[in-house]
């Protein structure tokens, strides 16, 4: 379990619209690509000076690809990271509030305490 | 030495700045006592006559990461941009560009370090909607110089709540003895009870009432004290996920001191959050 790529996966996408509107369109291939290209990116260094050993478990890339935000939570990815994504992704498909209020529904079989999200 | 003339502890939602500055016809029906409620609060702040404002607020994932993540930071600049793109995209905020107070930066950065906070420092901070929203609501022109102070509520490990008093304490005398003639008002946002992405998220009203009316009590009478021997990093999970952001509601307190009890309170019952706002005169109100 990596909290921390998940986490780094929905703030980079987060943060940029053109992979907003990949990630709602096409999570499979954004995935895919976000791993091989940028998981492994430094934020404040140049594309040289990279790591080299992050990667996603099969189980965190099921549930990205599948927007699975439920099971993201029960991983322990940060809330306020998967949230805002998923609204900028999904909330104007829906009138006003239906879309989060939806979204806490689904959740409603979980109980505190809330899966661990310290990285 | 510089005047603390104004202490200010408030909520930051981010939607009072579309609320606002919707037309009347389309404003949802909670929006008129909200705004007039805000005008009241903006009042206490423009009484005070400050030169210089200390923001205290929280980076919400924007220039702050977990690669790199301070647990309290200042900034020093001579400026500081502001509000970010998911920020416009999901709450309607405008760019906006404050100017730094950079001598009060660095004389708390200097003065904080000895006095046993190490405290992070950004010579390029883009600033977020914690120190954003109170700007709004207090002071729309955005005039006066800031000097922010970030604090880590948001990406455990967090520090502990009674840190956040003691840096809130710390603020108060560091700003009291910067050798200035100028008025200074210390403003910080937090939250009451909140959850943000779980289950119990954007329901009918806050996720925990009760939480809310007693945490208001704490900070209008100033109980430090009570308020410590209740709080910890783990009950703060109870009241709702992102409860955590009431430690900066606790670092206020500590500006403030133990037992000073606010000259103004006034809430708000927002649908799925209590808004609260809290002004104190350390020397007295202006006429």
């Amino acid at each position: 379990m990596s909290k921390y790529l998940v986490n780094k996966f929905l703030y980079t996408i987060d943060r940029d619209p053109e992979l907003v509107r990949r990630y709602k369109e096409d999570p499979a291939h954004t995935i895919t690509w976000w791993e091989a290209e940028r998981a492994n990116q430094i934020l404040n260094c140049t594309d040289e000076e990279h790591s080299t050993w992050l990667a996603f478990t099969d189980a965190e890339r099921e549930a990205l690809r599948t927007h699975d935000h439920v099971k993201l939570f029960e991983m322990g990815a940060h809330p306020f990271l998967t949230l805002t994504l998923f609204i900028a992704m999904f909330e104007n498909d829906h009138q006003p509030l239906d879309y989060v209020r939806a979204y806490a529904e689904r959740m409603q079989h979980i109980r505190l305490p809330y899966p661990d999200i310290t990285t | 030495m510089a005047d603390v003339v104004a202490v200010i502890a408030s909520t930051h939602h981010p939607f009072y700045h579309r609320t606002s500055t919707l037309p009347p016809e389309e404003r949802p029906p909670f929006a008129e006592e909200w705004i007039t409620k805000i005008s009241a609060f903006r009042e206490t702040l423009t009484r005070a006559e400050p030169d210089v404002l200390v923001m205290v607020g929280s980076d919400h994932f924007h220039q702050l990461w977990l690669d790199n993540m301070p647990q309290f930071l200042v900034g020093k600049a001579p400026w500081f941009d502001a509000n970010w793109y998911n920020e416009e995209r999901e709450f309607g905020l405008p760019r906006m560009k404050l100017r730094g107070e950079e001598e009060l930066a660095a004389h708390i950065l200097r003065q904080g370090l000895d006095a046993g906070f190490d405290l992070a420092f950004s010579n390029e901070l883009r600033i977020d909607h914690s120190v954003t929203c109170p700007i709004i609501t207090l002071r729309p022109e955005a005039d006066l110089p800031i000097v922010p102070v970030y604090t880590n509520i948001f990406a455990p490990p967090l520090p502990q709540p009674k840190r956040f008093v003691q840096l809130g304490q710390a603020i108060r005398q560091l700003v009291e003895s910067w050798p200035s003639s100028r008025r200074v008002a210390i403003i910080g946002t937090g939250h009451l009870s909140l959850e943000l992405g779980g289950p119990r998220q954007f329901g009918p009203a806050g996720p925990d009432p009760q939480f809310d009316r007693k945490a208001v009590e704490w900070i209008a009478s100033g109980d430090i004290k009570g308020c410590l021997a209740e709080v910890t990093l783990d009950s703060l999970h109870l009241p709702g996920n992102a409860t955590h952001g009431f430690m900066d509601f606790m670092l206020m307190m500590g500006v403030a001191g133990e037992g000073a009890k606010a000259d103004y309170v006034e809430t708000v019952d927002l649908f799925h959050t209590m808004e609260a706002y809290f002004t104190w005169f350390p020397g007295g109100a202006r006429a």
